[in-house]
C-alpha cells in the first residue's frame, strides 16, 4: 500500500498571526514556521499503518507539500519521524493560492507518484477552512473518509470512525481513498537522533508548476476565486473590573451576572 | 430578486437552529430557497417557511437515492444540480465540519470561489461581501467571491434568527437526483452516539463555562460543571486540561479545538495564552476566575476574580441558586 501524507508548514499556533498590508496574504515570516499540528497526527497514522502493513518495503510513506522553499523543513521533520521520501512543489506563482488552487496542485502532484491512500490533517491552523481534504477527494474521485478518529485498513478496504457532534459515524470504502485525521487520534512519535540523521539521506524531489502541467494563471493571487476587500485588526478588549476574593469572590461573581442580566 | 440557496441542516426534518439563522441571513440578501436533502419535508416545512423560505427544493425525500448512506458527496452533488437548474445568486451552508466539506466539494464542482466561517454577509455594489473573524478574532476581514456562484459557509450562532414578516407556505419543488458512482464511495455503515451530557452544544451555547489547568484534575471540573448547569451553559476545557485527560477532547476550546463566541464566557483556572484565547476572545462578555493575578486572560476580562475557583465557584453557584429562588 503506497501512502502519501499531505503536510503544510504554518506559523506556530502559539504565535500571533497577521495579514500583510500589501496583498492581504498571511505574514509567514514574523512567526516561527512549524508543521501544522494536525499533520503530525497524519504522519504518525501513516507510519502506524505502514508498520501494520508490511513495513517500508510494502507500504512506503511519502510526504507531499505545496509551499515556499522553507517548507522543505517540514518534509525533513516528517522524514525524521520515519517517512521514506518527500515531494515538494515549490513555485513563486503559488503565492496567494486559495484552497481550490491548493487542492488542484496537490491532485496533480499525486499524479506523479503511485498512491493508494492519502492522509492529511482535517485543517491547518492558519486558514482553518477544513475543505482541502474534501476538495481533493472530489478532484481525485475517490472515497472521502475525513474527520477520522480511528483508521483501519484491511487489504483494499478501509474503515474509519468519522467524528460527529453526537459521537461518530462508521464510514467504509475501498482504496484508493483520502483520509483526514482529527487531533488526538494517536500520539505522534518524537524523531530519534537516528531518525534525524537518516532523514538527511532520504530522497526529496522538487516540482514546479511547469512540471505538473499547471498554468500559473490557475493558481496564486491571480488565479484565486475569492479576494480580500479589506481587513483590520480588532482592537484588543480593554480590561474591566477585577476583584480579589476575600471570602466573597463568588458573591461578587453572582452580582456581576445578575447586574448584566445573565441570571 | 436574487435567489439565495440555504442548505438545511436537519435530522429527519427537525430543523437545526443554524438553518433558521441562515434563512434569516438569506432573507436579507434576496429570496431564500431552502434545499432539504433526505426525508422530513412534512416536519421541516413549517419552520422553513416561518423563517422565510419561499421555495423548498426537496431531494431524496424517501431516502432511496442514498443521500444518507454516503458521506458529504451526495449533498454537494444535489446542490450542484440545483445550482445548474435554478441559477441562484449564492449558496449558504452552515460552517460545521460537514457543511464546510459540502461547500468545498460544491465549489470544485461548479467552479466557484468559496468562503468559510463568515460571521456576516451583506450585499454591496452588486457583490456579496462576507465578514470573517480570523486568527482567533484578532483580525476582521471582508472578502468576496470573484468567480462563479459564491459558496459561503456561515458560522453558527453568528446571526440572530428572525421569523419572516410575511411567512407564507413554502412552495415544494421536487428535484429528482441519481447520485453518481463517485458520490457513493464513502459508505456510512453505522452511527454511534456518545453519551449525552444534557447540556447545550458547545458551538451553539449562549453561555460557556470552561476549566483549565487551575482545575487541578478531573474532579476539579465538578465546580465548573455545577456553575454551567445552574446557568444552563455548555462546558468547555482548555488544551492543558484535555491534554492531561481531565476532560474529553471534544470540549476543547482554542486554536486547535472549537471556536466559540457566546454571549457569556466564564474561564476558570485558564491563564489565557493565545492557544486558548483564539478560541473564545470574541465572546461578548468574558469573566475570568484565576488564582494568579498576572494571568493574561484578565487583560480581556469584563469581570475577573483573583481567587481559587474551588471556593469561588461553589459560592457563586449557591448565590445564583438563592437569587433564582
Amino acid at each position: 500500500m503506497n501512502i502519501v501524507v499531505c503536510v503544510k508548514q504554518v506559523p506556530d499556533s502559539w504565535a500571533e498571526k497577521k495579514l500583510q498590508s500589501g496583498d492581504s496574504t498571511l505574514d509567514r515570516e514574523s512567526a516561527d514556521a512549524v508543521m501544522n499540528e494536525l499533520d503530525e497526527y497524519a504522519v504518525e497514522e501513516a507510519l502506524r499503518l505502514q508498520e501494520a502493513n508490511g513495513g517500508p518495503e510494502s507500504s512506503p510513506v511519502t510526504i507531499l507539500t505545496v509551499g515556499p522553499a522553507k517548507a522543505a523543513e517540514t518534509i525533513r521533520k516528517a522524514l525524521s519521524m520515519g517517512a521514506d521520501a518527500g515531494i515538494h512543489v515549490v513555485d513563486d506563482s503559488l503565492h496567494g493560492s486559495d484552497a481550490l488552487a491548493t487542492s488542484l496542485v496537490l491532485s496533480k502532484a499525486l499524479g506523479t507518484t503511485t498512491w493508494d491512500l492519502v492522509i492529511m490533517g482535517t485543517e491547518s491552523t492558519d486558514a482553518r477552512m477544513s475543505v482541502v481534504p474534501a476538495m481533493l477527494a472530489e478532484r481525485l474521485e475517490v472515497a472521502q473518509l475525513t474527520f477520522a478518529g480511528k483508521v483501519d485498513v484491511e487489504g483494499t478496504q478501509i474503515r474509519v470512525q468519522r467524528v460527529t457532534d453526537t459521537g461518530y459515524d462508521t464510514v467504509e470504502g475501498a482504496l484508493p481513498a483520502v483520509v483526514s485525521v482529527v487531533e488526538k487520534i494517536n500520539e505522534p512519535r518524537y524523531p530519534s537522533f537516528k531518525g534525524i540523521m537518516a532523514a538527511k539521506k532520504k530522497p526529496v524531489s522538487t516540482l514546479t508548476l511547469a512540471d505538473l502541467g499547471v498554468d500559473a494563471d490557475k493558481v496564486g493571487l491571480g488565479g484565486s476565486r475569492s479576494t480580500v476587500v479589506d481587513f483590520a485588526s480588532r482592537p484588543p478588549k480593554a480590561a474591566g473590573t477585577i476583584v480579589k476574593d476575600e471570602g466573597d469572590g463568588g458573591l461578587k461573581l453572582a452580582e456581576f451576572l445578575a447586574a448584566n442580566k445573565f441570571i | 430578486m436574487a435567489q439565495i440557496l440555504v442548505l438545511v441542516d436537519h435530522v429527519d426534518g427537525a430543523v437545526k437552529k443554524v438553518t433558521t439563522e441562515l434563512l434569516t441571513l438569506a432573507a436579507s440578501l434576496g429570496e431564500p430557497s431552502a434545499v432539504l436533502i433526505g426525508p422530513g419535508f412534512d416536519a421541516a416545512a413549517g419552520t422553513l417557511a416561518e423563517f422565510g423560505a419561499n421555495t423548498v427544493y426537496v431531494i431524496d425525500p424517501d431516502g432511496t437515492a442514498g443521500s444518507a448512506d454516503f458521506v458529504v458527496a451526495p449533498a454537494a452533488e444535489a446542490l450542484a444540480q440545483v445550482v445548474a437548474e435554478h441559477s441562484p445568486a449564492a449558496v449558504l451552508v452552515p460552517a460545521t465540519a460537514e457543511g464546510r466539506e459540502v461547500a468545498g466539494r460544491l465549489a470544485v464542482k461548479i467552479g466557484s470561489g468559496v468562503i468559510t466561517d463568515a460571521v456576516a454577509v451583506v450585499a454591496a455594489d452588486g457583490a456579496l461581501v462576507a465578514t470573517q473573524s480570523v486568527f482567533g478574532g484578532s483580525t476582521v476581514v471582508h472578502s468576496v467571491v470573484t468567480v462563479g456562484v459564491p459558496v459561503i459557509a456561515v458560522r453558527p450562532n453568528a446571526t440572530p434568527p428572525k421569523a419572516s414578516d410575511m411567512p407564507g407556505p413554502a412552495t415544494r419543488v421536487d428535484v429528482p437526483v441519481t447520485f453518481s458512482n463517485s458520490a457513493r464511495l464513502g459508505r456510512v455503515t453505522g452511527r454511534t452516539a456518545a453519551a449525552r451530557t444534557g447540556r447545550p452544544e458547545l458551538s451553539e451555547a449562549s453561555i460557556v463555562v470552561s476549566g483549565g489547568r487551575g482545575v487541578g484534575g478531573p474532579d476539579g471540573f465538578s465546580p465548573v460543571e455545577e456553575l454551567a448547569d445552574v446557568l444552563g451553559a455548555a462546558v468547555g476545557a482548555s488544551r492543558a486540561a484535555t491534554d492531561a485527560g481531565w476532560y474529553p477532547h471534544q470540549f476543547q476550546v482554542g486554536q486547535t479545538g472549537k471556536t466559540v463566541s457566546p454571549q457569556l464566557y466564564i474561564a476558570n483556572g485558564i491563564s489565557g495564552a493565545i492557544q486558548h484565547r483564539a478560541g473564545m476572545q470574541t465572546s461578548k462578555t468574558i469573566v475570568v476566575v484565576n488564582k494568579d493575578p498576572e494571568a493574561p486572560l484578565f487583560e480581556i476580562a469584563d469581570f475577573g476574580v483573583v481567587g481559587d475557583l474551588h471556593t469561588v465557584l461553589p459560592q457563586a453557584v449557591a448565590e445564583i441558586r438563592k437569587r433564582k429562588g
